[in-house]
């Protein structure tokens, strides 16, 4: 463990984190809200912190190792999340506590959306558009940002890439160098929040609105300036399909994106396994959706039900977390069926969150392959994504990950009915933690402000265990990580 | 002719031995001297000793004056450099080289006189697994071989008692198939050949070769046999480069499952192949082989590498309940020794390959030639070229063509039209004629025939 060059970059980060705080300002004064001071002394704090803790060590400079590159990764999502809820502890409005603020921040960076305060339409400006902006910045992750920038500051990136990118498939690079790729992928990521803003402006949203909605749409998080969510669009059919498409392509991993702007065709989305189950999975389930909202007439007209259904269905399956409807109230199995969807969630490597389409691929083809061995015990059957066989290495990779989803899931799940929730609530609010996706069922369909404190700190780990594809988490917290 | 074959592996030295018995001058070069000087003891040719694409071996070994290159050395590689040094120092008119790897095969543009100068690929695995794929197809047939592109095939089976035709006489055919154009080519009784006429009488045990359009194939095997019900099951012992190429070639219309004893390579095959099943296991494990539905299963396919495991996995396999094994058997001695008994069809990988090299040795336009019954009889495609003044054959009806004896035409095919051919058939220009020889020694007769007179030119 190199604790000085940890700490060196940590300095570092919260010194670029801090300047993250000055476009609040700028709308904070063009609105002339009395939000400035806060802004300004969260910045200060932060680039302060920052400051102090890089000044001291900054010669330390030498190649991130495996193990560094846990730490620095897990070290940033809490100390950002953490430092990222000055603004809102700070602010008048909202006057939210400590565990609250956090859990804001932290919501916000994992791309979950999971909000605790109740009245966002009466907020600041500069603060709303704070939180948006928090959605975006962990979107794609800060760290594949930095990866862009750092190498600049000699610092390795290959490390921090391996620890960071979701998705099993991380030996995948699309460029030789690890900074382009990081660049190609930042410039895709740039390009679709322009053109989302764009289309939601064309589409009927004001110019604040459009682009604090392409912030957290991009991102795949789910924050909204609206209590109502994308619900206050309900009238303006447009909004409400240009958010399904941009959700849809988000949710895609981005270096199909990437094949498909360099060679300018889309043959390379149809040959890929992961983007057709994908594909599938929605589809399937939004007509589904649609059908059992029509038949149960919880909409008037055929098109109310469709758009509402398909617009759900999405928004929960990519993880996303919009909602247009109170959806935890739909008939029958719909909410659950969301609810299990968003467990699949996204393609790796895209902002969505979810165990990911291609690990549940896998698992699938790992299960039809088990069936298969009973009937011919001698035979070799490999599983294969995409007619290329993968190796059992891999195989067990995902099936380790997926128990230890399970068990985090029903270990936290249990703790949080003991912090006296009903079982609905609980089981959803982390479901939906876990997963990045953001509304849970029960009392946390539309805000988590009804959880009490000690349950919004395990919802908080619970993001995050999410949001770092939950090995990166718990290898910090095993022994031998620490041994000498 | 002069010929210089490079490699003297499997199919170097049987393409040898082939061609050293029709009076051809062979020269033979490997970088292995025991194999050569084993070459050397058994067949009348010249071997020389060195790399096989470096021109001066190529000039020790006479390329200056040859008038064929065969590149057959196991590495594509040194196939296609041989090729190039022989075209840009020696001029060779005719280079053939074995490309195995799929991987250049799928590019035409890389070959020709301006890129890599080869005149004729040959991939001997390919032409095996064709051969076994035309098999599969026609269930019930001992050889299937394609003409023209494959418009015409010539089709050999076994009469059994029960076919409509079994026990008449052959001028009956067309009474039996009033819609359908085919003719017999030869019969084969207990190994001797007889020249079908009009009152040839087909009996039971018989090998009849006959030719017809592809579409017809059927239709005549059913008048000659009870016809067998289309092949569904397939089990393919070992998975070599041809056990996994057949697969490959057979996983979208059968059910395919392969046997490979090799864990590493079951492994690796069962990556690359999509639907067949790859079985790690022993093709002579009886308890495999029923646990895997062997009574059902309509082929058993033993192609390994080993003759006599090939044998033996066929016996065991047809005595559990395979409907029709087939065994890959490399010693020509061998071949007869199975076939009659348990083992319904023997392929002689070298038989199948012979004859996609005959076709560039043989003088005259020949577009295909096929060798049958280990050899001694051939079936030749040859294009009739020139007018009725230069040529023996156009504008000459069949009778009229002085054949040696022995040989006899099935069919004309011009441009896309298969005509069978009758008495009074009149051959024209550019026609693709398609002889039969039952006595090979014939060969250079019926080359003579095609051979256009001086004047043409």
């Amino acid at each position: 463990m190199q604790l000085f060059v940890i700490q060196r970059i940590l300095g570092l980060l919260l010194m670029l984190f801090s300047f993250t705080m000055l476009p609040p300002l700028l709308v904070s004064w063009f609105y002339a809200e009395n939000t400035v001071l806060p802004f300004v002394s969260a910045f200060l704090v932060t680039f302060i912190t920052g400051t102090v803790c890089w000044l001291p060590v900054r010669r330390h400079r030498s190649d991130l190792r495996i193990r560094d590159g846990f730490v620095v990764v897990v070290m940033f999502w809490t100390v950002l999340a953490l430092f990222g809820a000055l603004p809102f502890l700070l602010s008048a409005q909202p006057s939210i506590s400590i565990t609250d603020s956090v859990f804001e921040s932290m919501s916000g960076l994992t791309t979950t959306g999971a909000t605790v305060i109740a009245g966002l339409d009466a907020l600041p400006r500069s603060i709303l558009y704070y939180r948006q902006q928090l959605q975006w910045l962990g979107g794609m992750g800060i760290i594949v940002l930095a990866v862009a920038v750092l190498p600049m500051l000699g610092i390795g990136g290959m490390q921090l890439y391996r620890a960071e990118t979701p998705g099993p498939m991380k030996d995948n690079k699309l460029t030789p160098r690890i900074t382009e790729t990081a660049k190609a992928l930042w410039y895709i990521y740039l390009t679709l929040t322009i053109a989302c803003g764009l289309a939601y402006w064309a589409a009927g949203m004001t110019g604040f609105d459009a682009l604090a909605h392409a912030f957290s749409t991009v991102a795949i998080g789910g924050f909204s300036t609206h209590d109502l969510s994308m619900g206050y669009y309900n009238d303006q059919p447009l909004i409400e399909i240009v958010a399904i498409i941009f959700m849809l392509l988000s949710g895609v991993n981005f270096a199909l994106h990437f094949l498909a702007w360099r060679s300018r065709s889309s043959k390379y989305y149809f040959a890929d396994t992961e983007f057709k189950v994908y594909a599938t999975i929605l589809l399937l389930a939004s007509l589904l959706t649609a059908a059992y909202l029509y038949w149960n007439a919880t909409f008037d007209t055929v098109g109310e039900a469709i758009l509402r259904g398909v617009f759900q269905t999405v928004s929960i399956g990519t993880t996303a977390g919009f909602t247009v409807a109170e959806y935890h109230t739909w008939p029958g199995f719909l909410p659950i069926m969301l609810l299990m969807m968003s467990f699949i969630g996204g393609c790796a490597g895209s902002t969505g969150g979810g165990m990911k389409v291609i690990r549940v691929v896998m698992l699938m083809k790992q299960g039809g392959r088990e069936i298969l061995r009973l009937v011919h015990p001698s035979a070799q059957i490999p599983v294969k994504v995409g007619g290329k066989a993968l190796s059992d290495r891999v195989i067990e990779a995902v099936w380790g990950f997926f128990s230890l989803y399970v068990v985090c899931f029903c270990v936290m799940s249990l703790i949080m009915v003991a912090t006296g929730l009903d079982f609905v609530t609980a089981f959803s609010a982390i479901a939906a933690c876990m997963n990045n996706l953001g509304p849970g069922l029960g009392d946390v369909g539309l805000n988590y402000t009804s959880v009490n404190d000690v349950g919004k700190w395990v919802l908080c780990f619970a993001m995050l265990l999410g949001r770092l594809e939950i090995f990166t988490l718990l290898v910090l917290l095993t022994p031998a990580f620490w041994r000498k | 002719m002069k010929i210089i074959i490079l490699g003297a592996g499997q199919v170097g030295s049987s393409v040898a031995a082939n061609l050293a018995s029709e009076a051809n001058d062979i020269t033979v070069v490997d970088v292995d001297r025991q194999l050569l000087l084993d070459l050397q003891d058994r067949l009348d040719i010249r071997t020389v000793y060195g790399q096989a694409s470096y021109p001066d071996v190529l000039s020790r070994a006479g390329a200056e004056d040859a008038d064929m290159i065969l590149a057959v050395t196991n590495s594509d590689e040194t196939n296609m450099i041989a090729c190039q040094v022989a075209h840009s120092l020696f001029r060779t008119p005719t280079k053939v080289a074995r490309i195995r790897s799929r991987h250049y095969l799928g590019f035409k543009k890389l070959f020709g006189n301006d890129a890599i100068p080869v005149d004729v690929m040959i991939s001997p695995e390919q032409v095996i697994i064709d051969y076994v794929q035309r098999l599969i197809a026609h269930p019930g047939a001992l050889q299937v071989l394609d003409f023209a592109d494959g418009l015409v095939q010539l089709v050999a089976v076994k009469a059994y008692y029960g076919g409509p035709l079994v026990g008449q006489e052959l001028r009956l055919l067309k009474d039996h198939m009033p819609n359908v154009e085919s003719r017999v080519a030869a019969i084969f009784r207990k190994g001797t050949p007889i020249i079908p006429e009009g009152d040839t009488v087909i009996e039971a045990d018989d090998e009849v070769f006959f030719i017809a359009a592809r579409n017809d194939i059927r239709t005549v095997m059913g008048e000659l046999r009870r016809l067998d019900r289309p092949n569904k099951r397939i089990i393919i012992a070992g998975g070599g480069n041809i056990g996994k190429g057949l697969a490959q070639a057979l996983e979208n219309d059968y059910n395919v499952k392969l046997i490979d004893h090799n864990p590493g390579r079951s492994k690796q095959i069962s990556e690359e192949l999509d639907k067949t099943i790859v079985l790690h296991a022993d093709a002579a494990d009886e308890e495999l082989l029923l646990e895997e539905n062997i009574t059902s299963t309509d082929v058993f396919c033993a192609v390994t590498n080993d003759d006599e495991a090939n044998i033996l996995s066929c016996m065991l396999a047809k005595r559990l309940g395979a409907r029709k094994v087939l065994a890959l058997i490399n010693r020509a001695s061998y071949v007869d020794l199975v076939e009659s008994g348990d083992i319904d069809i023997a392929v002689s990988p070298h038989q199948a390959m012979i004859g996609s090299l005959l076709a560039h040795v043989r003088r005259g336009d020949v577009a295909a030639v096929h060798s049958l019954r280990r050899g001694a009889a051939e079936a030749i495609e040859a294009v009739a070229h020139g007018d009725s003044r230069s040529s023996k054959v156009v504008g000459r009806s069949v009778e009229d063509i002085k054949l040696p004896p022995g040989a006899n035409i099935g069919a004309i095919v011009r441009g896309t039209k298969v005509i069978m051919a009758h008495h009074d058939t009149v051959i024209e220009a550019e026609d693709h004629v398609i002889l039969f020889l039952i006595d090979k020694r014939r060969v250079v007769e019926v080359e003579k025939l095609f051979q256009v007179g001086v004047t043409f030119l």
